[in-house]
């Protein structure tokens, strides 16, 4: 069954969101894309904050916006949860009053209401942290209050903005994994948006990719990996993506490179290819690699146990790729 | 002798030294304020304290100012935080006129307050007259002409200092609880109010202060009687025209008990998480 279906249009000053997603029960999807892309603007559509311009919002079978008939339903009236991405832990409420917020204003009374938030916040892993307010917890915990809080009003939809960013690398990992286990168990749809394709790859089913509020791939992890559509896509995911027109073993690129290709391709093509393939020399190397170009390094940047490298200029004078070095055996400043 | 220099600077933020240009002036400033309390301290004939402070005047006056500041205040917070809510509501058209509007009563002297007051809510005032027609009861001379006219020169104190608060708050815990399933107003009620406490408290403590040494709207529009209209500040002013001495005792009570209320509710309103 479809949880969410959702057809977003969303006029902004300088921007237009216009995203169509469709989320089944106990689905996980991530919206990916860079900052600016429109992914908050999505999230806080669905959850009732912002208001749709176009387009309509159907939440487990009920209509929850609609731009034509002008049904708007307020955040409180939609079966919703969300974490947000600095967690929003209310200051003043000790840990299990957070959890328990949901539950009782949605009608529960206040010890059915905490017994669940207790039983909540058992499960995620911190039920001594019960009496303690907000501000004396760490990060990955007030990340697990945050997700407790959201699941205990039990919504149909869950939305998560960027629910791993605030944390520091080791906390991350840990927490990633708690939270797919999390969101294995929830029966519902959840919309995950993030920045980092590989929290996306390990929390999510499947991928929506948006750049300029519009999406541009969407498809499992591994698929959009293997074959990136954009530049953007193929940046995030690690890999050098060049447009072309395929003849044949060689595909001709807008502004005159060619690149030469082992099997043959015709009419407009994407070529992918890792930056680990890319092979640098200082000198014109001997033998014959099957493409040689020649550019100017533009950028180093660390990643992972080597460095990328940036590379202008080259397969023409309007692109760049990625090479990778492994400093092996050289070290200096 | 080295460690010893920097175990006592640890950890403490680096401060040039204060200037002499502003350092004068901040004294001046400090003394200005503080040397009159002094003064009123001083020359108080304290000998006579016993008598005056147990007199039957001062302390029909000290017993009204602090009811009647104490309902102001509560009127104060029942209208004025929901107006400071509205203030503070984003996208709030002519919000900046309304400012203006509720900025009024501040710089306006109070004596004009209370004739205002007056036109208002006098016996031949706009509702004045036709609420002393219907039922035969008017405002001025009596208790309620009292706690009119401090909540009219109260309530700015309030509204701006709740405002203030509003502003400064992080309006997105509104959000998240709405998402959770408040309407909004279980939002106001347990996340703005809470949020907003300190807020709220000190511009109660303001404007209970203004309420409790209210003197010019006081005496237009509700007039001097003992016991129903004649609080502290008018007894002071009384005083000083029969028994200087008593007015200065009159006065040291009044500061102890507003610098008592202060301290105290300070006490228990600051860090409240």
């Amino acid at each position: 069954m479809t949880e969410l279906v959702a057809d977003l249009g969303v006029a902004r000053d300088d921007f237009t969101l216009d995203l169509g997603l469709q989320i089944g029960a106990g689905e996980v999807v991530a919206l990916l894309g860079p900052n600016g892309a429109g992914k908050s603007t999505a999230l806080r559509t669905l959850a009732g904050l912002l208001q749709l311009t176009s387009g309509q919002i159907t939440i487990a079978g009920r209509i929850v916006a609609d731009s034509v008939s002008g049904v708007h339903l307020a955040p409180h009236e939609r079966p919703i949860g969300v974490v947000f991405q600095d967690y929003l832990l209310f200051p003043h409420l000790t840990i299990l009053d957070n959890v328990a917020f949901g539950p009782l204003v949605r009608g529960l009374d206040r010890s059915e209401a905490r017994r669940r938030a207790a039983a909540w916040l058992a499960r995620v892993g911190i039920a001594e942290l019960a009496g303690v307010k907000p501000r004396s917890v760490s990060g990955g915990q007030a990340q697990r209050v945050a997700l407790a809080r959201a699941l205990a009003a039990e919504p149909r939809l869950l939305l998560l903005d960027e629910p791993l960013a605030a944390l520091d690398a080791k906390t991350h990992l840990l927490v990633r994994t708690e939270v797919r286990r999390h969101l294995g168990d929830f029966p519902g749809a959840t919309l995950l948006v993030t920045h980092d394709p590989i929290d996306a790859a390990v929390l999510a089913d499947r991928l929506v990719v948006i750049e300029h509020g519009r999406v541009v791939q969407q498809g499992l992890p591994q698929e959009v990996a293997r074959r990136p559509l954009t530049d953007y896509v193929a940046r995030l995911v690690g890999l050098n993506l060049l447009a072309g027109r395929g003849q044949g073993h060689r595909v001709l690129l807008p502004s005159g490179g060619s690149v030469e290709l082992a099997e043959s391709a015709f009419g407009d093509v994407y070529i992918a290819f890792r930056p680990a393939a890319v092979s640098l020399f200082v000198h014109r190397p001997d033998g014959s690699p099957r493409n040689l170009w020649a550019g100017r390094i533009a950028a180093l940047e660390p990643h992972g146990e080597g460095v990328r490298v940036e590379i202008a200029e080259a397969p023409d004078r309007s692109s760049s790729i990625f090479g990778r070095d492994h400093p092996v055996g050289r070290c200096g400043p | 002798m080295k460690r010893a220099t920097r175990t006592r600077a640890n950890g403490r933020p680096w401060q040039s030294r204060t200037p002499l240009l502003l350092a004068a002036p901040a004294a001046v400033a400090l003394l200005f304020l503080v040397l009159p309390l002094v003064g009123l301290v001083i020359r108080a004939p304290w000998t006579d304290a016993a008598a005056v402070l147990s007199s039957a005047g001062a302390l029909q006056a000290l017993k009204l100012s602090m009811i009647t500041a104490t309902i102001a205040v509560i009127i104060v917070l029942l209208i004025g935080v929901p107006l400071a809510w509205v203030l503070a509501r984003p996208g709030l058209r002519g919000a900046s006129l309304l400012r203006a509007l509720i900025t009024i009563p501040l710089v306006l002297p109070p004596v004009v307050g209370g004739v205002a007051l007056f036109t208002v809510l006098g016996r031949s005032g706009l509702l004045g007259r036709p609420l002393y027609q219907l039922t035969g009861f008017a405002f001025p001379f009596t208790p309620y002409a009292v706690v009119l006219a401090q909540v009219f020169v109260a309530l700015p104190f309030l509204v701006l200092s709740v405002e203030g608060a509003l502003r400064a708050a992080d309006r997105r815990y509104e959000e998240a609880a709405s998402t959770l399933g408040a309407r909004p107003v279980t939002v106001f009620r347990r996340i703005t109010l809470p949020l907003i406490g300190p807020g709220i408290a000190a511009g109660a403590v303001l404007a209970w202060a203004r309420a409790l040494g209210e003197f010019g709207a006081t005496i237009t529009f509700a007039g001097s009687f003992p016991g129903t209209t004649r609080t502290m500040p008018l007894e002071v002013y009384l005083a000083l025209e029969t028994d200087p001495g008593s007015a200065l005792l009159l006065s040291v009570l009044l500061l102890g008990v507003s610098v008592a209320v202060l301290a105290l509710l300070r006490e228990r309103w600051v860090s409240r998480w």
